[in-house]
């Protein structure tokens, strides 16, 4: 427990859970959804722009504890620039990495920064906290899709 | 005398345990009376003509008469078993809320309600066209005597306040509010959850028509609660849930229901969470409330010194020492409640985060969570002294990121 707290409550979580450069607002943005957990009173809105099928930018705001919103904002700094069908790729590995369903670290290397939060996977509190932004884009993607606005290709 | 030694999970765990309202731990007497039941008794109570059901029937019964002494009532059929608190509420919302209010009633509630004691009122409010009125907390966390008699006016027809809030600790002047609901043609509901593990209750002093309690903030196993309503109210409510032994006559079309309790009491009873009432009973009594309240006094005089002490703390409690109860929330400020109690639980601090099933208070007060730690019989200085020092640690862990907004 010692270990994981202090290799979650790490230099890079904290900064970006207090001082967020994506805790913003997009001059325009394409899609835009709330995620909540009712139960801690978190609430994060997250913002998209899209160019064709590439996340050109993403801004979140709101509250929540340390790792609800740093979470939030790596998960920002890993999908800008990616394709949406990349992005679904890294969604569902930063899940199964928390929700403890293996992956090989190679896979887990495509999590970028976001793999500073692999030791929340031994903090069963507070895994509601590291997955909500990432539940709130698989949301907002599958919305899309489901609209006709986000086409992602499937065959890269 | 160690009261922890009667704790087993207080001895094999090496554990700070600070969330009593939410659940407190048992003693071994009450494990042990649930052992027995399994072991020696365990039977169908009112079904059999066996003298194991009948045993079994008698030890459920019994304590029943033991819950009606405990908190003084007329009548031993004015204690009605449920699951919870929640149950019991939602019992008086439905069977007496529904069936007798009318647009242009009010229901008056605290802002400081648990959901069970107003979302439930929300229901009743909607359904009947009956308006959901609110009595409000001042700046020191209490619902002044101006608030209550402004709020219960001739159009109250139902008052439901929380006696101990679960967030602020808060002791409601409810033998009063009692008092000036009735003077107004009201019905009173007042909820102890909070409360009756820390203070003796006697029913026909406060006089009131309703109140509801959970076994399991009083020592007692989860999933047994308890509603008191006096007899002449209970008589003309109707049932609450139907089935087995709530019953007289069972015809194809029609039913005649039984007289109290059982009324009340649907389908199988948890007996074994009776009988751990029971049992969690006799050991308040044992120790007594007057020797509860001199070991609570001590040790939570001494948390609100100590908290008190923490600049980077703000604390959410009544400067009025004799108005507060057993239970302090608090923050780091700018730290989110929830890492904070993380880093406690690193250290053996076991408190609550989050909005405590009280949102409407939370939004009052402008918040979304707190951090809460909460007393009982069992806690020691020590305990005070670990969640001092973790809360030192979680400072520290975080001082140098925290923006203090405002």
């Amino acid at each position: 427990m010692e270990e994981n707290l202090e290799q979650v409550y790490n230099d890079l979580i904290m900064e970006h859970s207090m001082n967020s450069y994506n805790k913003k607002k997009l001059s325009s943005c394409d899609f835009c959804e709330m995620g909540h957990n009712p139960n801690c009173g978190d609430e994060i809105s997250l913002e998209m722009k899209m160019n064709g099928d590439i996340i050109e930018d993403m801004a979140f705001s709101g509250h929540g504890c340390a790792i609800s919103q740093a979470s939030t904002s790596i998960m920002i700094d890993t999908l800008k620039g990616k394709t949406v069908s990349e992005a679904k790729e890294i969604i569902e590995t930063f899940i199964s990495m928390i929700k403890r369903e293996t992956k090989s670290e190679e896979e887990l290397k495509k999590l970028e920064d976001a793999i500073a939060f692999r030791n929340v996977a031994n903090m069963p509190a507070r895994v509601k906290c590291a997955l909500l932004a990432w539940h709130t884009v698989e949301d907002m993607i599958n919305k899309g899709e489901q609209e006709g606005k986000i086409k992602s290709s499937c065959c890269n | 005398m160690n009261i922890k030694d009667d704790f087993p999970i207080l001895k094999n765990r090496d554990i700070a345990y600070l969330d009593s309202g939410a659940t407190t731990q048992k003693p071994k007497q009450v494990i042990e009376a649930i052992d027995k039941y399994y072991e020696n008794y365990n039977a169908n109570p009112h079904r059999g003509a066996y003298s194991l059901s009948i045993e079994a029937t008698e030890a459920y019964e019994d304590t029943r008469t033991k819950i009606s002494k405990f908190i003084n009532t007329k009548a031993r059929e004015e204690i009605i078993f449920s699951k919870n608190a929640s149950e019991s509420l939602n019992l008086i919302a439905y069977s007496y809320g529904l069936e007798n209010l009318k647009p242009g009633d009010e229901i008056c509630i605290s802002i400081m309600e648990h959901h069970s004691n107003l979302v439930p009122w929300q229901k009743v409010a909607k359904k009947t066209g009956a308006k959901l009125v609110y009595m409000y907390i001042n700046e020191d966390f209490e619902i002044s005597e101006e608030e209550w008699k402004t709020k219960i006016n001739d159009k109250t027809k139902i008052v439901g306040i929380t006696h101990v809030s679960n967030v602020l600790g808060t002791i409601n002047d409810v033998e009063n509010i009692v008092k000036y609901a009735h003077k107004k043609g009201a019905v009173t509901i007042v909820d102890a959850s909070q409360s009756i593990p820390h203070m003796k209750i006697d029913v026909q002093k406060l006089d009131t028509d309703f109140l509801v309690f959970s076994g399991h903030k009083m020592l007692a196993p989860l999933g047994i609660g308890v509603l008191y309503g006096k007899k002449e109210i209970l008589n003309k409510m109707m049932p609450f849930l139907m089935g087995g032994d709530m019953i007289e006559y069972v015809y194809e079309q029609e039913t005649t229901f039984a007289p109290l309790p059982n009324k009340f009491e649907a389908g199988t009873q948890n007996v074994e969470g009776v009988i751990g009432l029971g049992a969690a009973i006799d050991y308040i009594e044992k120790i007594g409330y007057d020797e509860i309240q001199k070991i609570e006094d001590e040790v939570i005089d001494y948390a609100r010194t100590e908290l008190s002490k923490l600049d980077y703390l703000d604390i959410y409690m009544t400067p009025n020492k004799e108005n507060h109860s057993s239970v302090i929330s608090f923050n780091i400020k700018g730290v989110h409640p929830h890492d904070v109690a993380s880093i406690l639980d690193s250290e053996g601090v076991c408190v609550r985060s989050g909005n405590h099933c009280a949102q409407p208070l939370l939004r009052y007060l402008n918040m979304d969570s707190t951090c809460r730690a909460s007393f009982y019989l069992y806690n020691t200085k020590e305990d005070v002294d670990k969640l001092v020092s973790a809360l030192n640690k979680a400072y520290n862990m975080f001082k140098k990121y925290i923006k203090v907004e405002g």
